[in-house]
């Protein structure tokens, strides 16, 4: 620790003994060194066989690496800033991992910094270094600097001689036990060991807090240690603790994400995706546990090639109540007396309300009674009012159509991604048969499931370019785009088909063998022209949305 | 844990009994260790609620103090919640003590006096914005409400 005396007054130590854990990070320097070597070795750099210019690089990272690299952070603002392992940890935290920004500010303005930090000087005497009762003389030289912090009430945590009586539950303490069953931090709040652990538990457990936890104190902004709370919280709590700590931390690095997909603990990194980058990359990476994700936006599966921001737009139409309204809207009318709604399937314009029997005209709504003998024809079809009804229902029946093609579309394939497992299957059978009856070794027969992984990739292209094309503004390029989508369609459609035919006659196996493998080829090719000609397109911004992206 | 708040609350009454409240807030029942009833009234005669008097319910739960009471001023025939930016009309209240900045060293006394505080320093008789909305969809207990709280200064 510092003996520089001027630092000596920022540092009110909490009850803790700190040489321990600094012969602990002494420790996790090593540990935290080492994998950086390693990294550089090892395979744990996943990069495309040949990188385009929209792909992103991304490392897969185990809880364990994460933990590690806050220990190496703190490690290095540790002997920066000449502060306690732990204060370290908290300043970080608060400054959200921004070493530079810290160290600047620390230097700028130590008290200042620490205060924001939580590091507080204490509002009422320390009690770290002085045994109880408190000497006066530093009684007096500290209240002068702190003003009581809360309007309200101070908790009465200057121990005159005679017992402590925890603010909280009111339990009385007398000078032996106060060490053992009371805790104050640096701040000097002292409280009973069992309301500690009941607020900390509560913090933690019901509330999900972790790096903020304060002093119970009113007004008082002390951090709570993470050396205290695991002293004095139940192990699982702890541990739960941690864990918030660590999802804090990957939450507040833009570099890192969690790996989406249920019961995988990795984490990703990568630096090529800051949020600014992401209206002109679609960063999907893949996770060791075996499945894709978005970096931009942690979707958990690749959604290339559309933007993260189209597919949360996209989403929202499709969850949305408006569409239903918007069907609603387009295909049915109010009956004009009982607001019944009615959607009109067939027959002549004379409606009868089925609830309240009300005559009524369907196209221009008016009762039927003023229409005399005109059946069939509306003779007030051309009156202002009406046209104008009709232009919005017009309108809104166009719009409505145009999503439904896109939506049905990529409904379609969403489903069918939801049957792989069972085409698998199915194709898995195809090839024990044809092992069997047509004399193909195992792997003369993995051409199939070679064509079933093709149909997939390329099915789940084709998913997300109807709902690109749904947002492209209508211009050549568009057209090239729907080009290359029907190209693909047309493609895989084929490939579907090959794959469904029938085995039985050995004959046909080597021919069918044969178109399979070159159509399956075909279709990663135009799979791979459709997505490299739109990602690329993105970085040249030649696509133009009708939305703002 | 499970008797913390009883012996407190006790502690607390007793405290009230034997020194009393400060002016203008008079403990009207707490006739268990679960329900306690306030009077309050502003004093002075620069307050825009001189002569009213509003009555502050507080429910204490198993965990009280760690954990805040739930607040409320009472909506009744005979008592109506104050007409404050921060209080609405069915008496919930929208103040950070009462949620992020609730402190286990606070008590009842010190929520009547912040209560107290936040009533005289308000120069403007008015419902909260959106009042009407909030009172039709609030939860019967604030504390499920998500309270957002901007303005410092009344």
């Amino acid at each position: 620790m510092s003996s520089d005396g001027e630092n000596d007054d920022f540092f009110f130590e909490d009850e803790y003994d700190d040489a321990s854990d600094q012969g602990e990070m002494m420790e996790d320097i090593d540990s935290t060194s080492e994998p950086d070597v390693y990294d550089a070795l090892s395979p744990a750099l996943e990069e495309a066989p040949q990188r385009k210019p929209y792909d992103v690089t991304w490392k897969v990272k185990t809880l364990q690496e994460i933990i590690d690299m806050q220990n190496k952070e703190i490690t290095k603002i540790q002997s920066v800033l000449e502060v306690p392992a732990s204060s370290a940890a908290i300043l970080l935290r608060h400054y959200v991992w921004n070493s530079e920004k810290l160290q600047e500010q620390f230097w700028n303005d130590p008290a200042f910094a620490l205060n924001e930090a939580g590091l507080s000087p204490p509002s009422s005497p320390s009690t770290r270094t002085i045994p109880l009762p408190q000497s006066p003389s530093r009684r007096s030289n500290r209240s002068i600097r702190s003003g009581p912090s809360s309007p309200i009430r101070r908790t009465r945590s200057v121990v005159t001689s005679g017992p402590f009586e925890c603010p909280i539950c009111c339990m009385e303490f007398d000078q032996q036990a106060i060490n053992k069953h009371t805790y104050s931090m640096g701040c000097g709040h002292r409280f009973c060991r069992d309301c500690w652990t009941e607020y900390l538990s509560g913090k933690i457990k019901s509330e999900g807090e972790s790096a903020k936890i304060q002093c119970m104190e009113s007004g008082c902004g002390r951090i709570v240690r993470e050396e205290v709370i695991d002293e004095l919280v139940e192990k699982d709590i702890s541990k739960r603790y941690h864990n918030l700590l660590n999802a804090a931390f990957v939450a507040d690095s833009p570099n890192l994400r969690w790996c989406p997909h249920p019961n995988c603990e990795f984490i990703i990194e990568c630096s090529q995706a800051p949020s600014r980058m992401l209206n002109q990359i679609v960063p999907t990476v893949g996770c060791k546990c075996g499945h894709d994700l978005c970096f931009g936006c942690g979707y958990a599966a690749s959604h290339r090639p559309v933007l993260c921001k189209i597919v949360k737009l996209w989403e929202k139409k499709c969850a949305d109540d408006s569409e239903t309204s918007n069907w609603l809207q387009a295909n049915t009318k109010e009956c004009t007396k009982c607001q019944s709604t009615i959607e009109k399937n067939g027959g002549c314009n004379h409606m009868t309300c089925k609830k309240c029997k009300w005559e009524f005209c369907w196209v221009c709504m008016g009762p039927w009674t003023e229409h005399g003998t005109a059946w069939y024809q509306c003779n007030r079809f051309d009156e202002k009012s009406g046209i104008d009804a009709r232009d919005n229902q017009a309108k809104s029946r166009a719009s409505l159509e145009r999503y439904l093609h896109y939506f049905n579309r990529w409904a379609n394939h969403e489903l069918s991604a939801k049957l792989d497992a069972e085409f698998y299957q199915k194709t898995e059978k195809k090839m024990e048969q044809m092992q069997n009856s047509g004399n193909l070794s195992w792997i003369e027969v993995q051409f199939a499931k070679q064509a079933v992984d093709a149909v997939i990739k390329a099915r789940t292209t084709l998913k997300w370019s109807y709902c690109m094309a749904f947002y492209l503004k209508r211009n050549n390029m568009t057209e090239l785009f729907e080009d290359n989508q029907r190209d693909l369609e047309r493609a895989v459609e084929n490939l579907g088909y090959l794959l469904e035919q029938n085995i039985s006659d050995t004959e046909s196996i080597s021919k069918l063998r044969q178109d399979i493998t070159n159509q399956a080829a075909y279709v990663q090719k135009r799979h791979d022209i459709l997505m490299d000609d739109t990602l690329k397109g993105y970085l040249e911004r030649r696509w133009e949305f009708t939305v703002d992206i | 844990m499970a008797g913390l708040a009883p012996k407190r609350l006790m502690k607390e009454l007793t405290e009230i009994q034997s020194k009393g409240t400060p002016e203008g807030i008079v403990l009207l029942s707490a006739d268990d260790m679960k329900e306690w009833v306030f009077l309050i009234s502003v004093l002075g005669e620069e307050t825009i609620y001189k002569g009213e008097t509003f009555a502050l319910r507080m429910r204490f739960g198993n965990r009280y103090p760690i954990e805040v009471p739930e607040v409320t001023f009472l909506a009744t025939e005979q008592y109506q919640p104050p007409l404050h930016p921060h209080v609405y009309s069915n008496g919930h209240i929208c103040a950070s003590i009462l949620g992020t900045e609730w402190s286990p060293v606070l008590n009842a006394v010190a929520i009547c006096i912040t209560m107290q505080s936040m009533l005289a320093s308000n120069k403007k008789k008015e419902r909260p914005e959106g009042n009407d909305r909030y009172v039709r969809t609030a939860p019967s207990n604030p504390k499920l409400t998500r309270w957002h709280y901007d303005d410092d200064t009344v």
